[in-house]
C-alpha cells in the first residue's frame, strides 16, 4: 500500500512539475518559432488566441520590408491564421515609405489597412486616426510588464495610442576583448598616458577610437576601424545626433525643454551644447572606416557586427547581430550607457557647468497601431497583443534581424540571454543592466521629439549636420541653419500647436508623466 | 452626318487625356495652392505663399536644380558619345556583331534600382571590391562619401545604365541613313574622318538631337540612383531636384509645398528644353 501511495504521490508530483513543459510543447511542436520556452500563459498566449475564431475575417496588415519588423509580422500574421482561421493580409512597406503610406488614406478617410506600422514619433500625426488601445488590453499583466518609459513612448498625454511591441533607445556598444585586454590596457596607457576603460565621456569615446583605428588590433589580418555610426544623411543620422547631443545639451538643473525652450518656443539646436556635440561627431569622421559617412543603420549593424569597428552606439540590433550565434564576435562584445560630457550647457545662465552629465536617450522605434475606421478592431489588437506575448516576444528578442527589442520588465533578466541565446553572463548583465538604467532608473532621460510636422524638424537636422559631417559647412554653422529652419518651421506650423504637443514631451521629461 | 455625331466618336480619347494628363496637372496646381501637410490635411486656399517661400526662401531648391543640370548635361554627353562610338562599331561589318548589339544593350534591360544596389555594393569603402582591388595599387577613392568624387560615381551608375539606350536609338538612325551619300564621298575619296564629320554626323543630327532631347528628359527625373547610392549626400552634394521633391513631399509630407515644386520644376524644364532643343538644331543642323 506504501508502495501504491508512494507511486501516486511521484505520479502527480510529476505531473505538476512537467505539466507547463507538456502544455508548452504542445505548441511549440507545431509553431517551432518558440521552441525554447515554448507557450508562456497570459492573455494573448498561443492558447488563450487558439480559443478566439476569426473564421471568414480578414486583417490587413502595412509592415515594414522584411526582415526588420517585416519578418517578425508575417510570422505572427501566418501563426495567428492557423490559431484564429483568420486571413491575414501582410503588405511590406519600405521604412521612408511607412509614413505616407498610412497617411494618405487616413487623411482622406479611408483605411485600407486595419494595422499599420510606423515609428514612435509619428504618434502626434497619426494619433487622431488610431484606435486607443482598449482598456482591456492596457490592464492585462502583459502590458502591466511594459517599462514606464516604453508606456509613455506608445502614449499621447495618458492614452495610448499604439501597441508596445518593440522597445528602442540609443546605448554604448563596444569590443569587450578590446578593452579589457591588459596588453592593450598597458599599450594605451604606455602610449597615451591614460586609462583604457570603457568610454566615460565622448571626449574620451572620442581618443580611444582614434587609438584604435586604421589597424589590426583583433589579429584577423584586416585593419579595424574606431567607430561605427549612422551618418547617412535622411538614413536616421539625426538620432545618431541626438545621442551625441543629450549628454552636453539635456541639463537635468533646467527642466522645461531639451529641443526648444517651452516658455518661448526659441529653438535650442544651436546652443553651444550641440554645437560641442556636432564638433565631436565631425572629429568621427576620421575615426570611422573608409565610407562611414555614408554609413546607414544597416552598415552600421554590418560593420560593428561584423568585427570592424571598436564601438557603435545606436539601436540594439548590431549588439543583437554581434551576439548571433553565426557572429565571429560573439560574446566578445559589451553593452554600457551613452557616453556623457565633463561640462552641460546651462541654457538659463547662458554658461557651462563644470560637471560630469550624462542623459540617456530614449529614442522612437518600430511602434504599431490599429486604424479608427478599421472594421475588425478586436481581431487588430488581439493580433497585436498575440504579436508581442511572452513567448513571440522573448524568440523574437533573439533574432537580430527581426528588430524586436527589450520593452518588458521581465527583458532585464540576464537569464533569458544567457538560457535561451547562449551569451557570456557578464555581458548579458552588462546589456540588462544598461537598459534597465536608462529605462527605469535614470531622471535625465530624453525622449524622441513628437511635434506636429516632426518629419520637417528632423530632417533640417539630417540636411544641416550632414552638410557639417561633408565639410560644407562649420558645426556653428550648419546648427545656425537648423535653427533658422526651426524657427520657419514653427512659423508654418505654429508655435503654440507645436508648444501644445511639445509639453507632453517635456513633462516626460522632466518626471511629470 | 451631324456634326455632333462626329464629336462623340473622340469623347472617349478626350475622356483619357482628361483623366491621365490634365486633371494630374489641375490638381498639382490647385494642390501647390493649398498649404496640405500632416497637420493641416485638407486642400485649404493660401494664394501664391508655397511660391513666394520657393522663390525667397529656399536656395536648397536652386542649388539642386543647378546639380541636376550639371548632372544631367554631365551625363547625357557622355551617353551620347559613348553610345555614337558604340553604334558606329556594331554598324560596320565586324565579328560578332549581333553579339555586341545584344550585349552593349544589357545595363538598360537590368532593373535601375536593383542595379544601383549593386553598384552601391561596388563603390562601397570598406566592403566593396573595387576599393579592394585598387587598394593593391594604394588607390581607395572615397566613392560616396566625398562630396566631388559622389557626383562622378552618380555619373559613372547613370552612364552605365542609359549609354545603351542611346546606342539603341542611335543604332537605329544609323541603320536607316541612305547609303548615297556614303557612295559619293567614297568616290570623291574621302577619308573615313571626313565621311563622319561632312556625312554621318549631319545625317545623324536629328535622330542625335531627338535622342539628347530624350535622355535629358529622363536624366533630369534622376532619382533611383541618388535616393539608392548617397540619399543626396554627403551632405547636399548629390541632391537633385526629383530627390528633394521627394523628400518635402513624402517624407516631410509638405504636399502643398512639393506640389509647387513640382509645377515650378515642370514649367522650368519645359521652357529650358524648348530652348535646348532650338540651340541644338542650330548648331547641328545645317540648311
Amino acid at each position: 500500500m506504501k508502495t501504491i501511495k508512494t507511486c501516486v504521490t511521484a505520479l502527480i508530483s510529476a505531473l505538476l512539475v512537467f505539466s507547463p513543459v507538456a502544455y508548452a510543447d504542445k505548441w511549440s511542436d507545431q509553431f517551432p518559432h518558440i521552441k525554447a520556452t515554448g507557450d508562456i500563459p497570459g492573455e494573448c498566449s498561443y492558447e488563450s488566441i487558439s480559443k478566439k475564431n476569426y473564421k471568414g475575417k480578414t486583417l490587413k496588415i502595412n509592415t515594414h520590408a522584411v526582415p526588420v519588423m517585416g519578418e517578425p509580422t508575417a510570422l505572427h500574421a501566418e501563426q495567428f491564421e492557423k490559431l484564429t482561421g483568420a486571413k491575414v493580409e501582410v503588405t511590406h512597406t519600405p521604412a521612408g515609405d511607412l509614413y505616407a503610406k498610412a497617411m494618405v488614406p487616413f487623411q482622406a478617410g479611408q483605411a485600407p489597412y486595419d494595422i499599420v506600422f510606423g515609428f514612435s514619433n509619428f504618434i502626434n500625426d497619426w494619433k487622431r486616426y488610431l484606435e486607443p488601445v482598449p482598456k482591456k488590453y492596457t490592464e492585462m499583466r502583459q502590458m502591466k510588464d511594459v517599462t514606464k518609459s516604453h508606456i509613455g513612448v506608445a502614449s499621447w498625454d495618458g492614452v495610448m495610442y499604439q501597441f508596445p511591441v518593440d522597445g528602442d533607445r540609443h546605448y554604448l556598444k563596444y569590443r569587450k576583448d578590446v578593452i579589457d585586454n591588459p596588453e592593450y590596457q598597458a599599450k594605451y596607457k604606455a602610449d597615451t598616458g591614460k586609462e583604457l576603460r570603457v568610454p566615460r565621456t565622448w571626449k574620451e569615446y572620442g581618443e580611444i577610437a582614434a587609438y584604435f583605428n586604421g589597424w589590426d588590433w583583433d589579429g584577423d589580418g584586416e585593419p579595424e576601424y574606431g567607430s561605427a555610426e549612422v551618418m547617412k544623411k535622411d538614413d536616421l543620422m539625426f538620432a545618431a545626433f541626438f545621442s551625441r547631443s543629450v549628454a552636453y545639451s539635456k541639463n537635468p538643473r533646467t527642466p522645461g525643454g531639451f529641443f526648444f525652450d517651452l516658455k518661448t518656443m526659441k529653438p535650442l539646436i544651436n546652443n553651444p551644447g550641440f554645437v560641442e556635440a556636432l564638433t565631436d561627431w565631425v572629429e568621427a569622421t576620421k575615426y570611422v572606416p573608409p565610407g562611414g559617412i555614408n554609413f546607414g543603420l544597416g552598415d552600421e549593424i554590418n560593420s560593428f557586427g561584423g568585427g570592424q569597428t571598436l564601438f557603435s552606439f545606436s539601436w540594439d540590433d548590431a549588439l543583437i547581430a554581434a551576439m548571433q550565434d553565426d557572429s565571429p564576435i560573439k560574446n566578445k562584445v559589451a553593452a554600457a550607457p551613452l557616453p556623457g560630457a565633463d561640462r552641460v550647457w546651462n541654457r538659463v545662465s547662458g554658461s557651462w557647468e563644470n560637471q560630469y552629465n550624462q542623459a540617456p536617450y530614449i529614442v522612437w522605434g518600430w511602434a504599431v497601431g490599429v486604424a479608427n475606421k478599421s472594421k475588425v478592431k478586436e481581431m487588430a489588437f488581439d493580433y497585436l497583443c498575440f504579436f508581442a506575448n511572452d513567448a513571440n516576444h522573448q524568440a523574437d528578442l533573439g533574432i537580430g534581424r527581426f528588430g524586436v527589442n527589450p520593452f518588458k520588465k521581465s527583458d532585464f533578466d540576464p537569464n533569458i540571454y544567457i538560457n535561451t541565446m547562449g551569451w557570456d553572463p557578464e555581458i548579458a548583465k552588462s546589456y540588462t543592466d544598461t537598459l534597465l538604467e536608462m529605462e527605469e532608473k535614470s531622471t535625465n532621460r530624453v525622449f524622441p521629439l513628437r511635434v506636429p510636422g516632426v518629419f520637417e524638424f528632423t530632417s533640417a537636422v539630417a540636411t544641416g549636420t550632414s552638410k557639417a559631417l561633408a565639410g560644407q559647412l562649420s558645426p556653428q554653422e550648419a546648427l545656425d541653419e537648423v535653427a533658422k529652419e526651426w524657427e520657419a518651421i514653427l512659423e508654418r506650423v505654429g508655435k503654440d500647436n507645436v508648444r501644445q504637443a511639445y509639453a507632453v514631451g517635456v513633462k516626460m521629461e522632466d518626471n511629470e508623466l | 452626318m451631324n456634326f455632333k455625331h462626329k464629336f462623340v466618336f473622340l469623347l472617349p480619347g478626350l475622356v483619357v487625356l482628361i483623366g491621365i494628363l490634365i486633371f494630374p496637372i489641375v490638381f498639382t496646381v490647385r494642390l501647390s495652392l493649398s498649404g496640405w501637410n500632416s497637420f493641416n490635411p485638407e486642400l485649404n486656399f493660401i494664394g501664391i505663399t508655397n511660391y513666394i517661400r520657393l522663390f525667397t526662401d529656399d536656395p536648397r531648391f536652386w542649388e539642386a536644380f543647378f546639380r541636376l543640370s550639371f548632372l544631367s548635361v554631365t551625363t547625357v554627353i557622355l551617353q551620347y558619345v559613348i553610345g555614337f562610338a558604340l553604334a558606329l562599331m556594331v554598324w560596320r561589318d565586324i565579328m560578332f556583331k549581333r553579339f555586341f548589339r545584344v550585349i552593349f544593350l544589357i545595363p538598360m534591360m537590368t532593373t535601375p534600382v536593383i542595379m544601383t544596389v549593386i553598384w552601391r555594393t561596388f563603390f562601397h569603402e570598406s566592403l566593396g571590391p573595387v576599393n579592394d582591388i585598387l587598394g593593391n595599387f594604394g588607390v581607395t577613392p572615397l566613392w560616396l562619401s566625398n562630396p566631388a568624387t559622389a557626383k562622378i560615381t552618380v555619373i559613372i551608375v547613370e552612364v552605365w545604365q542609359w549609354t545603351p539606350f542611346m546606342f539603341l536609338l542611335l543604332l537605329a538612325g544609323l541603320l536607316s541613313l541612305p547609303k548615297e551619300p556614303f557612295l559619293a564621298a567614297a568616290i570623291d575619296g574621302a577619308s573615313a574622318f571626313r565621311k563622319f564629320v561632312y556625312v554621318t554626323f549631319p545625317l545623324m543630327a536629328p535622330i542625335s538631337i531627338g535622342a539628347i532631347i530624350i535622355r535629358l528628359i529622363e536624366a533630369s527625373k534622376i532619382m533611383d540612383t541618388v535616393f539608392v547610392m548617397t540619399s543626396g549626400g554627403p551632405g547636399t552634394a548629390t541632391e537633385t531636384s526629383s530627390f528633394y521633391i521627394y523628400i518635402k513631399g513624402l517624407r516631410e509630407f509638405q504636399m502643398g509645398y512639393a506640389a509647387t515644386m513640382s509645377f515650378t520644376y515642370l514649367i522650368i524644364m519645359i521652357i529650358s528644353l524648348t530652348i535646348i532643343a532650338k540651340v541644338l538644331t542650330k548648331l547641328m543642323i545645317k540648311e
